[in-house]
């Protein structure tokens, strides 16, 4: 089975069905696949290959959602990009992959038609709303043209399962984002196994606030395509109340969330909505503090809490089922459906109950690897036990008790959790130096009760006319919203090991 | 009506979000009919600053359901939310 079958299948089945609901638009699946075949024409007429990447950076749009599925349709590999993210990681993506177009808002036009004149790769630029106020290429071409333009029939289908069908960049300690590639078989496993745990059925609705560049809040969207749901897309959190409203609204039944949601959430007073439509609350990226999950119990005391672990590299790994959530408030669970995982330590043997090693995973929803990084990938995924078989080692540390249960214990290396997202201290660290002025620079993570751990920058500057909005300036043109620094601190030098490198243990 | 005049309200919003949100010393960069959702000129974070920066400065208290994109999505947004909050409070 392909990705884009979920859609087509879904159409096929209840055609009328409303499948996306996305500000006030209410999209049917007959209605979804049409549009994705019409741009799916589009892209193979502007010489889309099989194979061939498209950058997506666009918020969470239903022109989003329609693109996802006509990248697939035309054969092409979907990357998707956080709609905060600035030119300079854009930049980047659409090189690393070789992108040959990027489909994107009006308001990127500036950026977009410079990408255009400087990646030879970079063939078409396709602006979703708003259109750009100058439409100045031949090369470019509006959402809403193609609309008009190209027919609605289903493109033939050109990809196997074997085939890519998306990058999702993840931040790595290196500092530069590496494109984990997944092909179809990757990800319909692991939708397949998800589905199956949380006993997903064709009359749920499920909110989806996270973005889709995000691989969490992509698989609602692929997982609600895939049993013929309703995806209530919204753009983003920054609202509680108005996502409140909406699950009352439209009776959900499914809620995604991240910690620092849940942190949000608990500290509203809840009683002006009615949530009793909600069958299934979701958490992952980080764990639930023990206390917010009795919080969450008491809030909702008929709502199934599905605590989970995963990392890009294997889309999901663990799922702790809800009735062992009061046994085990700890634990992140057990292998999902068809999986297996162990814990390893440093010599390659598996560990017993108690004690801490890495966490090993095997399984279909092991990814192909980083997109042109065969050294990244050969550290991340080493052959396993039978010939041409590849497990995924985590860089996290576990622990598993008497029955099979995992607990994290901590990440191998210093990547920061913040707002259930990776922040890579290097990347961050790399754009402080980039400021005329820093001399040196130094990226921790701290405990913060809602972002779980909130990143702080200690930099040390040459010259005053430098002072601290300046560089949180400098960091917010560079940098994704959770990437910035909640906390700056300048100072006149920082710790250094014997060999003169920054250390960072001391900092707090 | 309080002492605050929609002019000042505004600025000290505009302040508020230039300094603080967008770390700007050239005042704030938009106009103030700007969607902060559409835009990303505030993100989620922001917004909990801005209310409680809000509460704190304006002296109102604001209640989680208010905290809606009717209420907070622009600098103009927030100036009638403001004034209407001032208005019903005295």
């Amino acid at each position: 089975m392909l990705v884009h079958e979920f859609l087509e299948r879904s159409a096929e089945r209840t055609p009328d069905k409303v499948g996306l609901i996305c500000g006030d638009q209410r999209l049917t699946y007959a209605e979804l696949e049409a549009s994705a075949n019409r741009l799916a024409h589009a892209l193979c007429a502007r010489n889309l290959n099989r194979g061939d990447r498209v950058v997506l950076w666009l918020p969470n749009t239903a022109e989003l959602v329609v693109s996802i599925f006509a990248v697939m349709k035309a054969g092409g590999v979907f990357v998707t990009m956080n709609s905060t993210a600035k030119a300079d990681k854009i930049e980047y993506v659409v090189k690393n992959c070789g992108a040959c177009a990027l489909i994107t808002s009006g308001r990127n036009a500036p950026i977009a038609s410079d990408l255009l004149l400087d990646v030879d790769s970079l063939q078409s630029i396709i602006y979703g709303s708003p259109l750009p106020d100058e439409d100045t290429s031949s090369n470019s071409l509006s959402y809403d043209g193609i609309q008009e333009e190209y027919p609605d029939d289903r493109p033939e289908k050109v990809n196997i399962d074997l085939d890519l069908a998306c990058l999702i960049y993840t931040s790595g300690s290196t500092g530069e984002p590496k494109g984990v590639m997944s092909d179809h078989s990757n990800l319909v496993f692991a939708a397949r196994s998800i589905i199956e745990y949380l006993e997903n059925v064709e009359d749920d609705i499920v909110i989806n606030v996270l973005p889709l560049a995000f691989d969490y809040g992509l698989y609602q969207l692929l997982m609600t395509f895939k049993f013929g749901g309703t995806l209530v897309l919204e753009r983003s959190f920054a609202y509680p109340a108005a996502v409140l409203q909406r699950i009352q609204d439209e009776r959900v039944t499914g809620f995604p969330g991240v910690p620092t949601m849940f942190a949000v959430l608990l500290q509203m007073d809840l009683r002006h909505y009615d949530l009793s439509s909600l069958r299934y609350i979701t958490n992952t990226a980080a764990a639930l503090p023990t206390t917010h999950i009795e919080e969450l119990r008491r809030t909702f005391p008929s709502v199934r809490i599905y605590s989970m672990y995963g990392l890009t590299e294997t889309k999901r790994t663990l799922y702790l089922p809800p009735e062992q959530l009061d046994r085990k408030p700890g634990s992140v669970g057990i292998a999902i459906p068809g999986t297996e995982v162990w814990v390893e330590d440093e010599q390659g043997r598996r560990l017993g109950p108690g004690d801490v090693g890495e966490l090993v995973v095997r399984g279909r929803h092991v990814m192909r690897g980083y997109w042109g990084d065969d050294q990244a990938t050969s550290e991340r995924y080493k052959p396993g036990a039978l010939p041409g078989e590849r497990v995924c080692y985590t860089g996290d540390l576990f622990k598993m008790d008497d029955e099979g249960y995992l607990y994290f214990v901590s990440r191998v290396d210093d990547i920061i959790k913040s707002r259930g997202e990776k922040v890579s201290p290097k990347e961050v660290e790399n754009v402080l130096y980039s400021m005329r002025g820093v001399l040196e620079a130094a990226v921790i993570g701290v405990p913060d009760p809602i972002l779980g751990e909130a990143v702080k920058a200690f930099v040390v500057v040459d010259g005053e006319d430098i002072d601290e909005n300046t560089i949180l300036a400098h960091c917010k043109a560079h940098l994704e919203d959770f990437l910035v620094p909640k906390y700056l601190e300048i100072c006149s030098e920082l710790p250094k090991t014997a060999s003169g490198k920054i250390q960072t243990t001391g900092l707090t | 009506m309080s002492e605050s005049t929609a002019t000042d309200i505004e600025n000290r919003v505009r302040g508020f979000i230039a300094e603080n949100l967008l770390f700007s010393k050239n005042g704030y960069p938009h106009t103030d009919e700007t969607s902060f959702l559409e835009t990303g000129v505030v993100d989620s974070m922001g917004i909990m600053e801005l209310v409680m920066f809000i509460e704190e400065d304006f002296s109102i208290n604001i209640e989680d359901h208010e905290v809606i994109p009717d209420n907070f999505d622009s600098v103009c947004k927030v100036g009638s939310y403001i004034r209407q909050k001032m208005t019903s409070a005295s």
